[in-house]
């Protein structure tokens, strides 16, 4: 088991920067999952530090070692690609086989780890198929086991779900927790999938345009967003936005949605005219809160468990909540939603969280 | 049948010139050269039937027929592996991207259009003639080059390289080939320290085989049909010493020399057969070491 450390680590492709100075410290043993959009430089930052693409500035370190101009198969890793990257014309057996004996493993030893990959994976019976006669699935499980044997001190996963049906895609997703619960190696897993990210990670970093945008548990991101980008990406449904206008006087502040009663917010730090304040769909309910308005309900999406209705406010503005599976609600119902003050979350006109001063003196 | 006829004109009438250009360019010479192949046809007075003569006289006492064989079969022998090794080469080299890949592509698909021709023949024998360009460069490093072409120890060879040099159409089915084969292989193959030569011989020929087997069927009946290169450098004779008597060029002086049409015939036919037989093995054999990704179970 090794940790990593990432120093202004940067990628230019020309003139093109896909990562700036990112700095990033994944502990031993850790989970950590890159998760952001398309195009957000996930991928790539983990091929640098499979030692796929070269690092155009800064150093990756794994186990305090830098390993800037160490070749891919000298790092000590294993990865799992989107496309399984499987030997299409060799057995199961021999596509795990293939890496160890580059590494001068004795024939006895390859036998063992290939036995043992195989019963954690309980691919035993697949063995002598070749990848061709396997499910997805399967192919996985494969693809998988290649890493297991190689005994690395970091896996790192590329999407590895993401060509799975959706019914696979969790059954895999609880597989593969329970192989990190079981071998205890650092993992490094890149996602665009929030759902996966928010289930498996120790810690999450979200990465947007190159840039690390919010580091932290799954529990942090969700509750304690940094930035309005981190509230709206982590989160499903998606939590709700509200532009508002603010107004000072008289020790308070006073905000304006379009479509709703104004109404007073905490003490800010920031003397911002233009705040964004953010509601989870599940702190938005039906019924009554520290702040209500009025709205009409344009959708009315059954989940089974849980039903999310789609509101419109007078302002034409829909606002997202959840309600139960028995919902009584209809489209085109009028409806009272409310919520509470302790549930927003503020964001200045730069996107960046803002914490109330009240709600600091309260805790104290 | 008229309904058969009334739906299907159209087909029929596109397929016109097709069937007009075989059944008479094609279809009609193939059926009278077998007919001709057991008579005895000098091209002037009509055709005597013998049977199984011409065949008889080709296996039991034609010499220069075993000679013409042996000449076909070293040439295939070394020129398609030769040809095969070079196109393989350069589409590794293409592959790895060379940036104006497109121009690289045309120029070396050139000598593979040029190849073939009359021109490029008496310019080989140019190159490898006693005072040629070859000999002039070997002895500028104190080499004394050889005869090449009037020399019977080493005028197939030249003829090989040759070959070799029109490497461009099998090249190119290469590069396809080499296109396809998914990157991600070979990082995961980096990842887990496969040499490079080990890459080349547990990944990217097993993935090859498909084209390697379609390259090797094709340039193997090419290299059979041998002719214009050979009739060219060896003034149309097989000379020197019927090193270079290919059987295309015993097959075209039988005909076109000697008038012996019928023998003539009863050559092409056996040809016919060579191929056969060897496209046979080769299919027969490419279960055994071609893999195909799609491939039913």
């Amino acid at each position: 088991m090794a940790g990593l450390t990432l120093r202004n680590v940067g990628k230019r492709y020309g003139a093109l920067s896909i990562i700036q100075g990112l700095n990033l410290d994944i502990r031993d043993g850790e989970f950590l999952v890159l998760v952001g959009p398309s195009g957000c430089g996930k991928s790539t930052l983990l091929r640098m530090i499979a030692g796929l693409e070269d690092i155009s500035e800064g150093t990756i370190s794994i186990g305090g070692k830098v390993v800037n101009d160490l070749p891919a198969s000298k790092r000590e890793l294993s990865m799992v690609f989107q496309s399984y990257a499987l030997y299409p014309h060799m057995s199961v057996r021999k596509n795990l086989a293939f890496g160890l004996q580059n590494f001068k493993v004795s024939r006895t030893e390859v036998e063992r780890r290939v036995a043992e990959a195989a019963r954690i994976l309980q691919i035993e019976p697949l063995m002598d198929r070749k990848p061709r006669q396997l499910s997805g699935g399967q192919k996985q499980r494969v693809a998988i086991g290649r890493s297991i044997v190689r005994e690395p001190q970091l896996f790192l996963f590329d999407e590895p779900l993401s060509n799975l049906d959706a019914e696979l895609r969790v059954q895999m997703r609880a597989e593969l927790a329970s192989l990190y619960a079981r071998l205890g190696t650092t993992m490094i897993y890149v996602t665009h999938d929030q759902v996966e990210a928010m289930t498996m990670a120790s810690r999450i970093v979200v990465l947007r345009g190159g840039k690390i945008e919010q580091l932290g548990t799954p529990q942090e991101l969700y509750t304690r967003p940094q930035n309005l980008f981190v509230a709206g990406f982590i989160g499903s449904p998606k939590i709700n936005m509200l532009q508002t206008r603010t107004t000072r006087g008289s020790g308070k502040t006073v905000v304006s949605v379009p479509g709703m009663p104004d109404f007073a917010i905490p003490e800010l730090p920031a003397d911002d005219q233009a705040l964004t304040l953010c509601v989870r769909p599940s702190s938005l309910r039906v019924g009554n809160g520290d702040v209500t308005a009025q709205g009409t309900i344009r959708l009315v999406e059954y989940l089974g468990s849980e039903t999310l209705l789609h509101i419109a406010l007078s302002s034409g503005q829909v606002l997202l909540a959840t309600d139960n599976g028995r919902t009584p609600y209809r489209m085109g119902d009028p409806v009272t939603i409310g919520f509470d003050l302790s549930d927003l979350h503020y964001f200045d006109s730069a996107g960046q969280r803002i914490e109330p001063i009240q709600k600091e003196s309260q805790a104290q | 049948m008229k309904r058969f006829f009334a739906r299907n004109a159209p087909a029929y009438v596109f397929l016109l010139p097709w069937l007009i250009g075989f059944f008479l360019l094609a279809l009609g010479p193939i059926l009278a050269s077998l007919y001709l192949s057991f008579t005895r046809y000098d091209m002037v007075s009509a055709p005597r039937w013998i049977g199984w003569g011409n065949y008889e006289y080709m296996f039991t006492r034609d010499r220069r027929f075993w000679k013409a064989l042996e000449v076909t079969f070293t040439y295939v022998a070394l020129a398609v592996p030769a040809r095969l090794i070079m196109a393989l080469g350069v589409a590794m080299l293409l592959d790895k991207g060379l940036r104006t890949i497109g121009l690289y592509r045309a120029i070396f698909y050139l000598p593979s259009l040029l190849g073939a021709s009359i021109a490029i023949a008496i310019l080989w024998r140019q190159l490898f003639a006693a005072d040629g360009v070859v000999n002039q460069v070997l002895a500028m490093v104190g080499i004394q080059g050889a005869s090449w072409i009037t020399d019977p120890d080493t005028s197939l060879y030249t003829l090989v390289v040759l070959a070799m040099w029109q490497f461009g159409s099998p090249m190119l089915i290469f590069l396809a080939g080499l296109r396809g084969i998914p990157r991600d292989l070979y990082e995961a193959a980096e990842i887990d320290g496969t040499p490079g030569w080990r890459q080349f011989t547990r990944i990217t020929l097993p993935l090859l085989a498909p084209v390697i087997f379609f390259n090797l069927v094709l340039q193997t009946i090419d290299s059979f049909k041998t002719f214009s290169s050979a009739f060219i450098i060896s003034n149309g004779t097989g000379a020197p010493a019927d090193s270079l008597l290919f059987y295309t060029v015993y097959l075209f002086n039988e005909a076109f020399k000697f008038f012996r049409m019928g023998y003539a015939s009863a050559l092409a036919w056996f040809l016919l057969v060579i191929i056969a037989a060897f496209t046979a093995i080769a299919f027969f054999t490419s279960k055994y070491w071609v893999h195909y990704e799609n491939e039913r179970d």
